[in-house]
């Protein structure tokens, strides 16, 4: 079938504004300027173009869809392109959020704005290209190649700190992704194809090396997720990156690793899925617990963020490993809705942080007296992120407990201690920052936000509330896909019982 | 009739270069300065050479009683020999105009090493692989020390040349021993008559002096344990000497070490396989940690290439012509990082304190020179083996068959090395980007050099593009299948 091949330009539209600004000579004020306008000009353009995928995605099936196929690197390596309901929202999300960073760093990057506009460009590329790649190589090649432009932003435009969380960010990630990288091999050498739906429909790993490839996927995923213990990457990398640069982290990248689990371990491993479940579980409750418990000792705002996004994230682990339809359609709700709330608390913290370029919450407090917009948005996401009912977080939380309800018990527990727990810090957070007295003459001196602040939190306001009133809009894009991502798995596990049985009842004979 | 009169026909490449090297050479002596022309007169020569290899050769065809061998494989490596000797030749020019003591012996010699390693690369006995490297090294040696006043390069070609002729003695005493027990010298009667032995009983001696010539090879290619003198070369030579070290000797001794362990000592991968294995996990491992404490650029890429020779050496160990292919995208794919980087290194150049190797001095690179902080980066980044750019591929496609012929351990080892070699990769690009600015370089004016930093640093780039990576993947290709005959 052939069509306009919607995905490539959405994932290389990036592209041209990055050679539009590199085209841009004169004086340096004049070309900082223009650069901020082809950033802001492309990343809306691609926003707009990837709305065709909102208006006709084909909510009734689980097919790939907007397809796109060439040759590539031969032997079975091609350019394939393909969006099915799990990858379509996270590109939306992508090139929504975009645009919004772009605006964040408007005026507080001063130096060196062209090369800051050509890194995120290159990155929103690259973020695309992850989730729209039907292919092994491919999407090893996307997914590794972001962390280029996120070094050099963490390191070029980042906090006191930026070398050390830069190298941590990028040494974490390369050695998670490598192992991959040596599991994909295995299974180019088993499939003789990278095509990802071949391998989910045709390629059936033995069970043994599942569990070799599962951990190497996993390695890959838990780092970029993060889970416990291997987060402690973001901490540093959230703190010291420029706001534009955490809310990418927090709002995208940290997606691609739920998306992964969502893409590879669970259709290509089912078995080793099942099996190592209850590491996930461990890990997750682990992560929710005790990261809540670490965010309530935090005296830096973007760290207890940080901290809460590794347990957010727990949830997220925690559904997919649900294996129900709740617990997945849950967690990718809570990724998508983290990746609103978080993003905007991230950008909430910049507001301040720009103001009075601290990140420490004591030297804050009573905000709400003389920044009463700021107190109220702020109030809003403190209050999404908590998961109140009419929020986004809601909707995704409840889902991913009544999914995994059905499985473990004993993780919902733990889980719902996280709930609990969120509340605590996120309230403990706002109080400190916003209520109290204002007594600091600083603090005294700042001003109530600005219309382009007031601009890109509006739609991040809109959609949190929209997905938490009404979120039918989001879930039937992602429904069928996961219904059928569920029964495939069912029906492997199915095969798979049947076999271990047959071959237990030989035995016995 | 072969035997009375040889076909030429096959070798005109490097017929010409040695008589063009011996023109090359009067005119120098005769002609009062004429290191100019001399130059650019064996860049064409060279270019005339590389014409002649291309278009002579269809089909493997062999001449001086079977000890000449030309072939795709051949060829394709050829290329790549004669572009690098090429490139370090026009680098050398620039280099030499900037620093004085220009003499016309320094692209004779570039020429004469250059036929050497084309002689090592159609070497199809153990005669003419001698023959072959003696040629290269002794031109080698001499470049080494080209800066005779310099305590530091003196000393690198002494080194050079003592730990040279030791691994020649070793690499003369496993010929002859295989001579003795195996009683021929050309590579497929050898192959015939450890064939006709039949599995597993090849003669001790042969055993032995096997290893011994891989030995010898493996001094040639740097890989650990016969390392030792790269960092000393290749910091105490001059820089476009050392660019030339970093890639063509390279090319021509992995082209020598395949022919040999593919074509004479085929049957007994299993005695070679383990020591080709260790020699590529020593050289990976050794060179990632190695470079992590360097503070000079050219023993950091002394390091580097150390590292670079075990990656690629992993497509030898497969022993099959995916593993060859992957040999010679990887080697292809390291020219360019290389000859960009070198260029970039010659480029560190200040008004008062002339060429400075401390990588410190790149500090805060992005600001005065961003083009050239972009194209390290690129090369960085790409010798890192991070995608998108080159240096992924070329890793790619020397694991795949790796891993399928099932060394899983072997492919893990190897990319973990890569993790530890990015740290040091990524540190030039966080001295360049991050830190505050040191004093400025003297802008790079010549032409030549700029267009083959951008050109390098944009092939690196567009490597994922298809229309610029299928014709390496396809001449690799039909290069692998004619040397490894499967």
């Amino acid at each position: 079938m052939e069509h306009f091949p919607i995905l490539s330009a959405i994932t290389f539209l990036p592209l041209l504004g990055v050679l539009i600004i590199l085209s841009i000579k004169g004086e340096q004020e004049i070309v900082d300027r223009n650069a901020k306008n082809a950033a802001l000009l492309t990343t809306v353009a691609t926003f707009l173009f990837s709305m065709v995928l909102w208006f006709s995605f084909d909510q009734t099936t689980a097919e790939f869809q907007f397809e796109e196929n060439a040759q590539w690197l031969g032997g079975g390596i091609s350019y394939k392109m393909g969006v099915d309901g799990i990858s379509v929202l996270f590109v939306l999300l992508t090139t929504f959020i975009m645009p919004l960073c772009i605006l964040c760093g408007w005026d507080t990057i001063k130096v060196r704005v062209k090369e800051y506009m050509i890194a995120f460009l290159l990155l929103e590329t690259f973020m695309i290209g992850v989730f729209c790649s039907l292919d092994l190589v491919m999407f090893y090649v996307f997914f590794e190649a972001g962390l280029i432009p996120m070094f050099l932003i963490i390191g070029v435009w980042g906090g006191a700190n930026r070398v050390y969380a830069a190298y941590k960010l990028f040494l974490y990630t390369l050695l998670g992704s490598v192992l991959m990288l040596v599991a994909m091999l295995y299974m180019y050498d088993v499939a003789e194809s990278t095509d990802i739906p071949y391998i989910i429909q045709n390629v059936v790993f033995d069970s043994k090396a599942q569990i070799w490839l599962f951990l190497a996927f996993f390695a890959s995923f838990a780092v970029k997720m993060p889970m416990w213990p291997v987060h402690t990457w973001l901490p540093d990398a959230h703190v010291q990156a420029p706001t534009a640069g955490s809310v990418i982290l927090a709002g995208i990248l940290l997606k691609m690793g739920g998306y992964g689990f969502l893409r590879f371990s669970l259709p290509m491993f089912p078995v080793a899925s099942e099996q190592l479940a209850w590491l996930i579980y461990l890990l997750s409750c682990i992560a929710i617990v005790y990261t809540s418990l670490v965010a309530l000792r935090q005296t830096d705002m973007k760290k207890l963020i940080a901290y809460s996004s590794v347990a957010h994230m727990g949830f997220v682990t925690i559904g997919i490993f649900a294996f129900n339809v709740q617990g997945i359609e849950g967690s990718i709700i809570v990724m998508l809705a983290h990746g609103f709330v978080a993003s905007a608390l991230f950008l909430c913290v910049g507001v301040v942080y720009d103001r009075l370029h601290t990140r420490d919450i004591d030297r804050y407090g009573g905000l709400v007296h003389n920044m009463p917009k700021y107190a109220l948005v702020f109030m809003f996401f403190t209050m999404a992120s908590v998961g109140l009912p009419g929020t986004a977080n809601f909707v995704g939380e409840v889902l991913v407990l009544v999914g995994i309800f059905k499985v473990s018990t004993w993780t919902t527990f733990f889980a719902l201690t996280g709930v609990i727990l969120g509340a605590a810090y996120m309230l403990y957070l706002y109080r400190r920052v916003v209520f109290g007295e204002l007594t600091k003459d600083d603090v005294k001196a700042m001003l109530d936000m600005d219309k382009r602040e007031i601009l890109i939190f509006a739609p991040l306001v809109i959609l949190t509330l929209w997905m938490g009133i009404y979120p039918s809009t989001f879930m039937d894009f992602i429904h069928v896909s996961v219904d059928n991502l569920v029964t495939q798995h069912e029906a492997a596990m199915a095969t798979y019982h049947a076999a271990t049985e047959t071959l237990a009842n030989a035995a016995g004979h | 009739m072969n035997d009375i009169f040889p076909n030429l026909a096959i070798a005109y490449g490097e017929i010409f270069l040695a008589v063009g090297a011996m023109v090359l050479l009067m005119i120098g002596v005769f002609k009062k300065n004429s290191v100019n022309l001399v130059s650019w007169l064996s860049v064409a020569f060279i270019a005339v050479a590389l014409f002649l290899t291309v278009v002579s050769v269809s089909g493997a065809a062999f001449t001086f009683n079977d000890m000449f061998v030309a072939d795709s494989f051949t060829n394709f490596m050829k290329i790549l020999v004669l572009v690098a000797a090429a490139l370090a030749v026009i680098m050398s020019r620039e280099f030499f105009k900037l620093e004085g003591d220009d003499r016309f012996e320094f692209p004779v010699l570039m020429v004469l090493a250059t036929l050497g390693m084309m002689v090592m690369v159609s070497a199809n006995d153990l005669m003419a692989l001698y023959m072959g490297i003696e040629l290269q090294s002794l031109a080698l040696y001499v470049l080494a020390a080209f800066k005779r006043d310099s305590e530091k390069s003196t000393e690198a070609g002494l080194k050079y040349f003592v730990l040279g002729a030791l691994s020649s003695g070793i690499l003369l005493y496993g010929c002859s021993l295989v001579y003795g027990f195996i009683g021929t010298t050309n590579f497929n009667a050898i192959a015939m008559a450890i064939g006709n032995l039949g599995d597993s009983s090849a003669p001790i001696g042969a055993i032995i002096g096997l290893v011994f010539v891989l030995s010898g090879l493996a001094f040639k290619v740097s890989a650990v344990p016969f390392h030792m003198w790269t960092p000393d070369v290749y910091e105490g030579s001059q820089t476009p000497v050392t660019a030339f070290f970093s890639v063509a000797p390279k090319v021509a001794a992995l082209a020598l070490l395949a022919r040999t362990l593919y074509v004479p000592f085929g049957d007994m991968s299993a005695s070679w396989g383990q020591v080709v294995i260790f020699m590529a996990i020593a050289s990976m491992v050794l060179g990632s940690f190695a470079a992590i404490m360097q503070t000079n650029i050219k023993r950091l890429m002394a390091y580097s290439s150390i590292g670079h020779v075990g990656f690629a050496l992993l497509g030898l160990i497969a022993g099959n012509a995916i593993g060859l292919r992957g040999v010679m995208i990887y080697m292809t794919i390291y020219l360019l990082m290389n000859v960009g980087m070198f260029v970039c290194i010659m480029s560190m150049r200040r008004k008062e304190e002339g060429m400075v190797e401390d990588i410190s001095e790149l500090s805060g690179l992005a600001q005065n020179h961003p083009a050239m902080a972009l194209a390290i980066s690129i090369f960085m980044f790409s010798l890192a083996g991070v995608p998108p750019l080159a240096g992924f591929f070329a890793k790619w496609y020397v694991i795949v068959p790796i891993v399928t012929e099932g060394y899983y351990t072997l492919a893990t080892i190897a990319v973990l090395s890569s993790v530890v070699g990015a740290y040091y990769y990524i540190r030039i690009v966080k001295i360049m980007y991050f830190d505050e600015p040191a004093e400025e370089f003297i802008a790079q004016k010549s032409v030549p050099m700029k267009l083959i930093a951008i050109a390098a640093a944009f092939l690196v780039v567009m490597f994922v593009v298809p229309q610029i990576s299928n014709p390496v993947l396809s001449g690799a290709e039909s290069a692998a299948h004619s040397l490894s005959q499967d």
